[in-house]
């Protein structure tokens, strides 16, 4: 048993960290995220670099790499609240390449591995999904519906209204597929749970990222003549949003292993995940603007910007109460299984 | 990142499943008390040593099988999971015989570590003290020189098994002139002495789990010094660092096993397709998992880094926070039964609240976690 990331995971994992901080700087992301814009130069540099591809298999162009190392990149993305649909591509090219025909593999996967084509995953109910992220800017867009069923289409054939989410470094919009407009998908269900452990990864980043501020700045603030880190009401709500983070982590990577070292067990670990990073999301990156003081409400501190793609992702695919439920049917169906056998 | 287990890992479970499969102990004795249950344990431990199974983490050389930690930890799976009862001298096997392998002299290993193992001579810890208790390094109690022996005098605290044991591990003041820290040393002292008195302490359950120590002048032969005279401190950190390290595997486990009772009770109640269960349920569920998960991470980190981290802190207060919501949940699901004196989930409710305090409160957990993984100022306390 071992919990470590292999070298070659670590050195995707160092690139990634020293590349974005460089790249998605605080002031890069700010400017982006007040203009409402995708960093093309840096979605074209990642694209280069082949990131898109990182878990989409060889065959139809990316580097067949699995869901861990797709999982380090999220993470590292969120951390960095780079402003590239890069979240959003790699759901739906999960989901395409879980349940999609050979022909609709072809269509679509080598663009979203290229990164040429952007993609965008939504919860739909009868082909409308309300908050699409990333899908103002997608060319393909993937819809699944709660019974497992889903369906891919191109913007063209999709009616796309732009939403102003609260998140701005990635665009939003209400997506809805007129009857008979996309091809129907296979069973949706393997590619969710890898799309679940994606969103998962990236809470974790921001959670990490929030709690990293939140250290540096409780630490330099002086008040009463110590830094506010000194009292337990500040460094407890600290420790706090570390045991929220590691919860959060811990889940993440065993459904990132499960999803391709043990599927069966992938609907259950991706739940776990999700349900755990949605609560830490929300919770580490409100204790971060709290932690903050007034400077943490103003729009000049970058703490908001945390808390805003956490709200985002925490809703994404539904939020954790959802994905409690869906374990206690799992709990629910197993416990009837072993009764029946 | 490999969650699966080796084949040799493997092999050691299943060897230990089938051997408990074969030499489970009957149901604890009801009628004869605390006594009748130390007898039963005692008899336990007795059935683990002639098997080779007491304390495979020890080196083969003190009768152990040299265990991986990985085996250490599938071996605490395992007992929990065949609900056996605890070794009599658990604190002897996890405690007291590791702090020895340490720090103790070649007579002294020679000496103890063989009655440990086999449960002939049981091992207390007397650390804690009334007025010490987070803040360990305050303790009072007090050590003389007199000849080549010691004359020890205080009260300690929280002292499980004394009415059983034969040695308690003792920190007591040698020096009170130099800094709290270094005027501590460790002893072994015999409690078969008339200066040695019991008092059972009787806890919010209405049993006695654990006991106080009166010491009036017990003496101490100079060659039951632990790792050196002033060095206690040390050596009690080894003490304290098992503590975590063991019991973490055997208490995750009995969490699970609560939770799955937890579980079938609402399943046949019809209260899993209530919302409101099911939500908290499924996060007791997380939680557990979470546990699980970060416990074995700990676990591996030790094996590729060597050295626990502080990070364990994390897993202590999980578990004591999650067994608490876990039994508070129970009474809602159990009802009345719950509440009633003599039932198991009246028990495991009462007894859970221990669990934020023993082995590190949380509020000293936090300070940990704070101070020595994130690194933050601690707050300068006036003297």
């Amino acid at each position: 048993m071992d919990f470590g990331f292999t070298d070659d995971q670590r050195e995707i994992q160092r690139t990634a960290r020293d590349l974005l901080s460089e790249r998605a700087t605080p002031a890069r992301v700010r400017e982006h995220a007040e203009a409402r814009t995708v960093d093309e130069t840096l979605w074209r540099e990642l694209s280069g670099l082949g990131w898109p591809g990182i878990a989409i298999s060889e065959q139809h162009g990316g580097q067949g790499l699995g869901q861990i190392e797709l999982s380090i990149l999220c993470e590292e993305l969120g951390r960095s609240l780079a402003p590239v649909p890069f979240l959003p591509s790699a759901m739906a090219a999960a989901v395409i390449e879980q349940a999609g025909s050979a022909e609709q593999c072809e269509r679509w996967l080598p663009g979203l591995a290229s990164g040429e084509t952007i993609g965008a995953l939504g919860a739909a109910v009868d082909g409308v999904a309300e908050l699409v992220i990333g899908g103002a800017d997608a060319q393909v867009l993937v819809l699944v519906e709660d019974d497992g069923t889903g369906q891919v289409l191109g913007a063209d054939e999709a009616e796309v209204s732009p939403l102003a989410a609260i998140d701005p470094t990635r665009s939003a919009a209400r997506v809805s597929a007129a009857d008979g407009a996309g091809e129907p998908l296979g069973d949706v269900c393997a590619g969710l749970g890898r799309a679940l452990v994606s969103v998962s990864s990236e809470l974790v980043g921001v959670c990490d990222r929030a709690l990293a501020m939140t250290v540096d700045y409780v630490k330099e603030r002086h008040q009463f003549g110590v830094p506010v880190g000194a009292y337990q009401a500040v460094s407890h709500r600290c420790a706090q949003m570390l045991l929220d983070t590691e919860k959060a982590r811990s889940t993440a990577a065993f459904a990132a292993w499960t999803a391709d070292a043990d599927p069966e067990r992938l609907a259950e670990a991706a739940a776990m995940a999700k349900a755990s990073a949605s609560d830490a999301g929300r919770e580490v990156t409100a204790s971060a603007i709290q932690a903050h003081g007034g400077i943490g409400f103003t729009w000049e501190a970058d703490v908001h910007w945390l808390y805003k793609r956490a709200q985002l992702d925490a809703a994404l695919l539904g939020g954790a109460k959802r994905h409690r439920a869906q374990l206690a049917a799992i709990l629910a169906d197993r416990l009837g299984a072993s009764a029946a056998a | 990142m490999d969650l699966t287990f080796s084949e040799q890992e493997t092999a050691f479970r299943d060897e230990l499943r089938e051997w408990l499969s074969a030499n489970k102990p009957g149901p604890a004795p009801t009628s004869e008390g605390e006594d009748g249950q130390y007898a039963w344990r005692r008899e336990w431990q007795r059935k683990l040593y002639d098997a080779g199974w007491a304390a495979p983490a020890w080196p083969t050389e003190y009768g152990g099988r040299g265990a991986s930690l990985t085996e250490s930890a599938i071996y605490f799976e395992e007992l929990g999971r065949a609900r056996v009862p605890m070794a009599a001298n658990v604190l002897g096997l996890l405690l007291g015989g590791p702090t020895l392998m340490v720090w103790g002299s070649d007579e002294q290993k020679e000496r103890y570590l063989s009655p440990i193992l086999s449960g002939e001579e049981i091992w207390c810890q007397g650390f804690s003290e009334p007025d010490a208790g987070s803040d360990l390094a305050s303790l009072k109690t007090k050590a003389v020189k007199d000849g080549d022996e010691w004359v020890v005098t205080g009260q300690k605290v929280w002292t499980s098994g004394a009415q059983y044991s034969k040695w308690c591990m003792l920190v007591a003041r040698s020096d009170s002139g130099i800094a709290k820290h270094k005027g501590l040393t460790y002893f072994l002292m015999d409690m078969e002495q008339p200066t040695v008195q019991v008092r059972p302490l009787r806890q919010i359950t209405g049993e006695a789990e654990f006991n106080e120590l009166f010491i009036e002048e017990a003496r101490i032969p100079d060659a039951n010094v632990v790792g050196g005279v002033g060095n206690g401190w040390k050596v009690a950190l080894t003490t304290l660092m098992n503590e975590r390290a063991g019991l973490g595997f055997a208490l995750q486990i009995r969490l699970r096993q609560l939770l799955d009772d937890v579980i079938a009770i609402a399943a046949e109640r019809g209260l899993l397709e209530d919302p409101l269960y099911a939500d908290a349920i499924a996060e007791l569920h997380v939680r557990c998992e979470s546990i699980r998960l970060l416990a074995w991470k700990g676990l591996t980190d030790v094996e590729r880094y060597g050295q626990p981290g502080p990070e364990g802190s994390l897993v202590k207060w999980l578990w004591s926070d999650t067994n608490q919501r876990l039994t508070q949940l129970a009474v809602d699901i159990v009802g009345p039964d719950a509440l009633t004196v003599g039932e198991s989930w009246s028990y495991e409710l009462l007894r859970a609240r221990g669990n934020t305090i023993e082995g590190g409160t949380t509020e000293v957990l936090k300070n940990i976690i704070a101070e020595r993984v994130l690194g933050l100022p601690r707050l300068k306390v006036a003297a």
